[in-house]
């Protein structure tokens, strides 16, 4: 495992960093997570649903040693549960414990604001806060890869506050000034393309489309996660696949779906796809059902074998 | 890793310029980075070098493709001034061209563009160029040079395809037929010894194709594109902080949290506006594309609407809704609208008026407030009666009635075009002759933000 503060010599070094920890990645997407260290950028990784854009961070933690700090976006994430929040019910109990003190004491006829400014005092600290993902990344003594999940899933008022984030790395919180970063984070965001970012949050980024992979290297990854598979069968899954991409679907099938089939057929001991294994197993890779009508007719006619009873029933 | 060459850095900004020319948005930063990037790999690596430009340059699936059109003719153009002011030639370029079999060669094509081994292309592409040439027909225009010999060569995308012959898809030949052309650019180059005046790139699918004969798949792919945008529009509309209409119940949930005060209100989420639509599309030869173009975008988005249904129109009018539940293929669907139809009576001329006279018979009763009637026609009546009064009513029944007009609006009310009789009934007319023109205006039919400029 590589030492997580030094920077990695060249590309390959980086992709055969990667392939040790089990993501076979292609020249560009081993590129650009050169560049990333090489220039301590922001990595922003757009592609189709179940390309391994999520998958690329976690390889780059363990290849790197580092940990991962995953932020996970959604409608509606703002600033308390992505960067930090003030711990109200631990504020509000030292206050309460200190007015008791003082109830004790009992000197009345002190000034109200006097009073006011002394309760408060010393409950803005790092004692009361709370650390959220991206706090926790910036303020680690250790360096770490953070993966800020499907960005595209937030408004964007939140882009524009990460804006801070990503290209100085520190965070200012009103209170307790501003908190830089100690090491250099390893960022990568990823998003499904559901809608355009802003110009000013992709100008900070490098930038890697991952699309689906050759022929070669999906098969490939199919028998790095299912080495029992049957070099022939693995080749034919994956053509099968790529057959099923290319039809106009709502929901193509993905890599992970790829590796799901493999794994199917392993368990069921199928020696080859033809038409009956095919429409047996095919919900595996096809997850709608208008969809699956459109596979069944075109994919499922051009394998070999028998037409299954349904089919020649109905 | 070696620092890149002096001189480099003012060919990168010329880079930077022409991405630029072409709409990619590269500012100082982008190019700042990509000097940094370079300094990181090696430049001598080709591949290297390309990538780490196109990861600090391109930003978009669309940037990068325009990234790599203005890459490769940037170079291309960059190594033919260099041999030309350094006056660097081939010579003798092959010998015996006659002697090269044509059926040979057409073979070896084939094989090398079915395996897309791109060296190979090239190489052969220059014998096809060289064989070529010896039947003494090159015309001087490359465009057409490169047609011809292609059809010499006999590539075919499917339907023309042999039994037994690979079966070749039209981008594999197109990426043959860029080596071609650019043989045919390099030989003119030698020929004349100046460089060509530099052309922008096609403007291929930024607009809307005007005939069915053009190129489809372009069309397809932008329908994908505009279908997987257009799928998320308003998604950033119903959050739940839009709009302040309290949820008591979420809000007394809350107020647990405080002891039961409720400190935080909890609003009730926006629900997202699915209108009923009637479309109405011009199907005459004038408009016909841009039709079923618009008649495959909103189909694909059928989710977003509580009803959709859609009519073809010339002389009559005629429900097609059922086709594009069947058929999913653009191909498919403007063949056998034009198949089914039906609407073309005697003349094949549009008839406004009649159409509007039968939609109302039709369709009337079933229109309420939530409905949406879009028009997409020329209001070119062919010196037919217009009957405004009878579209009038159809648009006061109603809820919003939007026209379309394919035409540039400075074509509007000239000749035959009636558009000013309509348009004061209407919501809203646009022009709609880019698919970003379609775009913007599906974004507002589907409860998105308004378009700029509507």
């Amino acid at each position: 495992m590589a030492d997580p503060v030094t920077k990695p010599a060249d590309v390959t070094e980086v992709k055969e960093a990667l392939a040790r920890v089990g993501y076979l990645a292609d020249e560009p997407a081993a590129l650009v997570s050169f560049l990333a260290q090489a220039l301590g950028k922001p990595v922003l990784v757009e592609g189709p649903a179940g390309v391994g854009k999520t998958e690329l961070a976690k390889a780059l933690a363990r290849a790197t040693g580092r940990e991962l700090v995953r932020l996970q976006c959604y409608e509606g994430l703002d600033e308390s549960k992505a960067l930090y929040e003030w711990n109200y019910r631990k504020q509000l109990l030292s206050i309460q414990a200190r007015a008791v003190e003082r109830g004790v004491a009992g000197d009345a006829g002190r000034d109200p604001a006097g009073a006011a400014d002394e309760a408060t005092a010393g409950i803005f600290t790092e004692e009361y806060l709370l650390t959220r993902p991206l706090l926790k990344a910036i303020a680690s003594p250790d360096p770490v890869v953070l993966l800020i999940d499907e960005i595209d899933k937030t408004d964007q008022e939140f882009e524009a506050m990460l804006l801070e984030v990503l290209s100085d790395f520190q965070i200012s919180i009103p209170e307790l000034g501003v908190i830089e970063s100690r090491t250099h984070p390893i960022v990568i965001l990823t998003s499904n393309n559901s809608r355009e970012l802003t110009e000013a949050l992709k100008r900070r980024c490098l930038y890697l489309w991952l699309g689906y992979p050759s022929v070669e290297r999906e098969m490939e990854i199919v028998r790095l996660h299912s080495p029992e598979l049957d070099e022939t069968l693995a080749r034919k899954l994956v053509e099968v696949v790529n057959m099923v991409r290319s039809l106009d679907l709502k929901k193509p099938p993905s890599i992970a779906e790829s590796i799901d089939w493999a794994r199917a057929l392993l368990l069921l001991g199928a020696d080859d796809i033809d038409r009956d294994v095919f429409n047996r197993t095919m919900s595996i890779i096809v997850k709608h059902r208008t969809d699956l009508d459109l596979v069944a007719e075109r994919v499922g006619m051009q394998l070999g074998g028998e037409p299954t009873r349904a089919e020649a029933s109905g | 890793m070696s620092a890149p060459p002096p001189g480099l850095a003012a060919r990168l900004v010329e880079l930077g310029e022409e991405l630029r020319a072409e709409g990619m948005s590269v500012g100082t930063s982008e190019l700042l980075d990509a000097f940094a990037a370079l300094e990181a790999v090696p430049w001598t690596e080709p591949d290297d070098f390309r990538e780490a430009l196109a990861a600090t340059l391109a930003k978009s699936p669309e940037d990068r493709r325009i990234f790599d059109l203005v890459f490769d003719r940037f170079l291309f153009r960059a190594v033919e001034l260099e041999a030309v002011t350094r006056d660097v030639r081939e010579g003798h370029r092959y010998r015996g061209g006659e002697r090269i079999d044509l059926d040979a060669l057409s073979e070896a094509v084939r094989e090398a563009i079915a395996e897309g081994r791109d060296g190979e292309m090239r190489d052969l592409a220059r014998l096809a160029v060289v064989s070529f040439g010896r039947q003494g027909d090159g015309s001087g225009v490359v465009g057409v040079d490169v047609q011809r010999i292609r059809r010499n060569l006999g590539l075919q995308s499917q339907a023309g395809a042999q039994a037994g012959e690979r079966n070749l898809d039209r981008t594999q030949i197109a990426r043959f037929e860029r080596h071609l052309r650019r043989e045919l650019e390099r030989l003119q180059i030698e020929r004349t010894q100046k460089l060509p005046p530099a052309r922008p790139l096609a403007d291929l699918d930024r607009s809307l194709p005007t005939s069915p004969t053009q190129d489809l798949a372009a069309v397809h792919r932008a329908v994908a594109q505009l279908k997987r945008r257009l799928a998320t529009v308003g998604q950033d509309q119903r959050g739940r902080r839009r709009r302040a209409v309290v949820d008591v119940r979420r809000t007394m949930r809350a107020s647990l949290e405080t002891g039961g005060v409720p400190l935080r209100l909890r609003y009730r989420p926006q629900r997202p506006r699915r209108p009923e639509i009637y479309v109405l599309c011009d199907v005459s030869t004038s408009v016909t594309s841009a039709s079923v173009f618009f008649l495959s975008v909103l189909h694909a988005l059928h989710d977003s609407f509580r009803k959709l249904r859609s009519f073809v129109f010339i002389e009559r009018i005629s429900e097609v809704t059922d086709v594009f539940e069947r058929e999913r293929d653009f191909r498919k669907v403007s063949e056998r609208i034009s198949r089914e139809g039906g609407v073309a009576d005697v003349s094949g001329y549009t008839d406004y008026g009649r159409v509007w006279r039968e939609f109302a018979a039709e369709i009337a009763e079933d229109l309420g407030p939530r409905s949406t009637v879009i028009v997409l026609g020329d209001a070119r009546t062919n010196g037919r009666d217009p009957h405004p009064e009878v579209f009038a009513e159809i648009t006061r029944r109603a809820g919003r009635t939007f026209w379309l007009n394919p035409e540039p609006r400075l074509y509007w009310n000239y000749g035959d075009s009636v558009m000013a009789v309509y348009e004061e009934h209407c919501t809203a007319a646009f022009e709609c002759w880019t698919t970003k023109h379609l775009e913007d205006f599906v974004n507002v039919v589907a409860g998105g933000r308004q378009a700029q400029g509507a």
